[in-house]
């Protein structure tokens, strides 16, 4: 009855996430106990308990009625997926009739981010390189974030896990990896011909990327993806991304043409700026999605 | 080809946009700095030859990011207006950064100091482009950018209690992020535009046809409390004190000086080009805004009252600010919406005054925050004392500077609405007392000499005496001295918008 | 009747308003901070759910030019799916700054409970 009990307590404890494990552990080499958290838990004087309840059913009626609101909202729309929609208008017509003829690009969604409605898109790698750098500027080692004992750990853990590689995940990463870069390459230069483009292709190449991280560890890929590489690609990616558009822009709004061969549509080097572009997007999404992951678990690129 | 000046809004964004990108390669954070002063120097040039050349004519333009015109590429608009506003953006933003520099460096690791400047150039990037945006979508994605940006100027300095605001900082900026897309999402539903000229059509049609009624105001409603959460208005404002309490002085200033303001520029340029400003008024939003507008005055005032940390008091204090805001937009009548703006403005100097001379006050004191320590401070840096003193004396509302223009204004427009007009009266005048209550006191600590303190030499700050000091509180005189002809104006640009 | 038929075929949109509402009681009223995050997402993944079904119309495909047809009365409209992939990169990065936030108030306080960690910062000196 006992192990009963504590089972089902263990289990919807990992379930919430409190506990590692459902078993007990009797491997020696599990990672070793983080000491005491210093802070007792303190009990709340009787104004916060009013106020936090107060809080729990303002923010649970707030909710409802903004539900309820919506939902209402929502049965006054136009139809689900009826032709005559408001939002089926001459903007769609042009979009897709002429929008091969004047962005050169097969996939009009791509032909709309990046020709259309490119500023859009500048202010959203922007938003990529903000996030990177307040990670970096959060998580990156210097002195007010590295606590001693846990960096002496991590240090031991590093050089355990050098030692003892996972033999599965290397020889699988060793099968897969080429092709999932490939793959990458291959969604992010065909972005303007077939479902894809720079967005989805860097997320891919940037998920190869924590791939051989994982399975051969952070010292094998900073040999040839280090800070500086980071900061360089990131960099010529943007400007360039920037420098183009806004090239585009100003000749654009002042009615000059911008002497951009549009190419053949359906050939890969077609579509002008757009296949530049769609390059320069995936490289900054694929150093992006690594430098998250290479600062979450490092602290360094 | 189009006349040079048609081009400054773009390249204006695109110029902040373009050195938040170059600051990684910069060797050092001191350079870094001086790229970003004189990005936000040149911004203001820009847009004041932008003002030189707009008001005389009162020009309205459009401008197309692209080579493909309003509905399908996306747009710019400026007008008198948004180039006043820019300009204050980029002055602002320019005397913040000369005004706090010793303490960003005191501050920041040296490691980080460039990703702060990126943070900065970015920031008055998006602020520009909320300010010039034609299209609701791109509004969107730049107030996404300032989010991230704004929390990260506050968590920049690194202490537990930064981050520990910043969080709640950021949830609340994410909650009202969300309800404006979905806003922006059910207009682009009724509507099928994303560019605000065609919307107008769109909903004008509609709310004479009366289709889609419900969905408009639901609309309506979801993008005002969007701009509420993240504005800081009552009673969303429960993050500002805290995230102004740890952050460093440049970052407070620019926080309450600009960023709460973008949002409110966006929204009534928003309320104003799409659903015009007579259907906002049918569909009672103005009513909740002046509701909003009116606990917030109060409340801001009462806790500044019982704040004894001073970043925290100036930051209830803007809580109480961005209430006159919204009772003025909420008066339906022109007048007040022009008195807004002109409290937008006011605002935009005395907060960033108020913010860099405390700074530099406490800095006299080993960077002591609570008003009592701070006795006496003035004697040792009496800039400092004076630019605090005009700045009080402004909020107060004493005449001859900015902040008794802009109640002069707000009196003189809640009397053309009687409805509204004795509420309005009643807490202005509550408002008025309790900034006195708590701003005089502090001029007067810090003007009291102490036997007893102990300061600290202060080392000069040329930067801070002789450039931003001394403009800031020029702009607090001038524009006391000049109300009429400034509301003349902005009226004008409202005309047009 | 008509009500239901109207259910039925709004199922989307009624879906996003739902797991949104979940999303945002979830924010607003969950004590770890990794369930506020999780949290937000399921609120963002709603919105975009509800605009990128606000594309669709019945019985076209998605906005590939196939065989050169060229007639807006065959494809689907494709600006809500541009509009969905800005969200979603501007959704993503948020998310990691705000597990950033997370790891460092982790990091100093060992917990990843919101009101310990408010109560916690509140005694903390500047």
């Amino acid at each position: 009855m006992n192990t009963e009990i504590g089972f089902f307590k263990r289990l919807n404890d990992w379930v919430n996430g409190d506990e590692d494990r459902i078993f007990p552990s009797k491997n020696e080499y599990d990672s070793p106990e983080l000491p005491e958290p210093p802070v007792a838990k303190s009990s709340l004087p009787n104004k916060d308990i009013l106020f936090l309840s107060s809080y729990q059913v303002i923010a649970i009626t707030v909710v409802l009625g903004l539900v309820f609101v919506l939902l209402y909202t929502v049965y006054k729309l136009p139809l689900f997926g009826v032709a005559d929609n408001p939002a089926v208008n001459e903007v769609v017509e042009r979009y897709v009739e002429k929008g091969l003829e004047e962005t050169g690009a097969v996939n009009v969604v791509a032909g709309m981010i990046l020709d259309y409605r490119a500023f859009d898109t500048l202010g959203e790698s922007s938003v990529l390189l903000l996030a990177i750098t307040s990670v970096m500027m959060l998580l990156l080692r210097d002195e007010k974030n590295i606590d001693p004992e846990e960096d002496l750990i991590t240090e031991h853990e590093a050089v355990f896990e050098d030692q003892s590689r996972d033999v599965i995940l290397q020889n699988v990463t060793t099968i897969l990896l080429p092709a999932i870069m490939l793959y990458g390459i291959y969604v992010i230069l065909n972005g303007h011909l077939s479902p894809g483009g720079g967005f989805s292709g860097g997320a891919i190449l940037g998920a190869g990327l924590i791939l051989y991280a994982t399975g051969f560890g952070h010292n094998r890929v900073r040999k040839f993806f280090s800070m500086k590489t980071f900061r360089a690609l990131t960099t010529t990616a943007l400007l360039s991304y920037g420098l183009l558009k806004s090239y585009s822009f100003l000749l654009g709004a002042n009615h000059l043409p911008t002497h951009i061969p549009l190419g053949i549509p359906g050939a890969i080097f077609s579509s002008g700026l757009i296949f530049v572009l769609d390059i320069c997007v995936g490289l900054i999404v694929a150093c992006t999605m690594y430098g998250f992951y290479a600062v979450f678990s490092r602290g360094e690129i | 080809m189009l006349p040079f000046y048609y081009n400054i809004p773009a390249i204006s964004i695109l110029l902040c946009m373009i050195a938040g990108m170059i600051m990684p390669l910069l060797p050092n954070g001191k350079v870094a700095l001086r790229v970003a002063m004189g990005v936000s120097a040149g911004v203001a040039l820009l847009s004041a030859i932008l003002m030189i050349n707009i008001i005389p004519v009162n020009e309205y333009f459009t401008y197309m990011m692209g080579h493909f015109p309003a509905p399908w590429g996306n747009e710019l608009s400026a007008g008198p207006l948004e180039a006043m506003i820019a300009f204050i953006f980029g002055l602002v933003m320019f005397l913040s950064l000369v005004g706090g520099s010793h303490t960003i460096f005191y501050d920041i690791l040296p490691g980080k100091q460039k990703m702060y400047f990126t943070m900065m150039s970015m920031l008055l990037a998006s602020l520009l482009a909320m300010t010039y945006t034609n299209d609701i979508f791109t509004g969107y994605v730049f107030i996404e950018i300032s989010t991230i940006a704004a929390c990260a100027i506050v968590v920049a300095r690194d202490t537990p209690k930064t981050i520990g605001s910043t969080i709640r900082y950021l949830t609340l900026s994410l909650l009202g992020s969300g309800l404006f897309l979905i806003g922006v999402v059910l207009l682009y539903c009724i509507t099928g535009h994303l560019l605000m000229p065609n919307i107008q059509e769109q909903v004008l049609r509609l709310v004479s046809t009366g289709l889609y009624t419900v969905p408009l105001t639901v609309v309506a409603g979801l993008l005002f409390s969007g701009v509420a959460i993240k504005s800081a208005l009552f009673p969303f404002g429960g993050w500002l004190p805290m995230a102004h309490g740890g952050a460093t002085t440049a970052s407070s200033a620019v926080l309450s000086g600009l960023v709460l303001k973008g949002y409110i520029v966006m929204l009534v340029k928003i309320f104003y080009r799409v659903f015009t400003i007579d259907v906002i008024r049918d569909l009672n939003v103005t009513n909740i805004m002046f509701a909003c507008g009116l606990a917030g005055m109060i409340y801001g005032s009462i806790e500044a009252f019982r704040e004894e940390h001073i970043k925290r008091m100036l930051a209830h204090s803007s809580m109480a600010q961005i209430g006159y805001v919204f009772m003025g937009l909420g008066l339906d009548v022109n007048l007040g919406v022009a008195a807004a703006f002109l409290q937008i403005m006011v605002h935009a100097f005395v907060k960033p005054l108020l913010f860099l001379c405390a700074g530099r006050l406490s800095e006299v004191y080993d960077h002591e925050k609570s008003s009592y320590r701070l006795r006496g401070s003035a004697h040792k840096d009496w800039i400092a004392g004076i630019g605090f003193t005009l700045g009080a004396m402004s909020m107060v509302g004493i005449p001859l500077l900015g902040g008794f223009t802009v109640k002069y204004y707000l009196v003189t427009s809640a009397m053309m609405n009687p409805a509204k007009l004795w509420p309005a009266l009643i807490t202005l005048m509550i408002s008025a007392v309790m900034n006195a209550l708590y701003y005089i006191p502090e001029v007067i600590a810090i003007w009291t000499r102490c036997e007893l303190c102990t300061p600290n030499p202060v080392d000069s700050n040329r930067g801070f005496d002789w450039i931003a000091a001394p403009i800031l509180s020029a702009a607090t005189l001038f524009f006391g001295l000049n109300g009429y002809s400034l509301i003349q104006l902005i009226q004008r640009g409202l005309a047009l918008l | 009747m008509n009500i239901i038929s109207e259910l039925i075929n709004d199922r989307f949109m009624i879906a996003a308003v739902l797991l949104f509402g979940l999303g945002f009681m979830n924010l607003l009223l969950q004590k770890n901070l990794i369930k506020k995050i999780i949290a937000f997402n399921v609120m963002d993944s709603a919105i975009f759910l509800f605009l990128a079904s606000q594309g669709y119309i019945n019985g076209r495909i998605a906005p590939i030019i196939t065989n050169g047809i060229l007639d807006s009365e065959v494809y689907i409209n494709p600006i809500p799916s541009g509009l969905v992939l800005t969200g979603i990169v501007v959704s993503v990065s948020v998310t990691a700054f705000f597990l950033a936030l997370t790891v460092r108030l982790y990091g100093i306080y060992k917990t990843v409970d919101f009101d310990e960690i408010m109560l916690l910062v509140d005694k903390e000196a500047e």
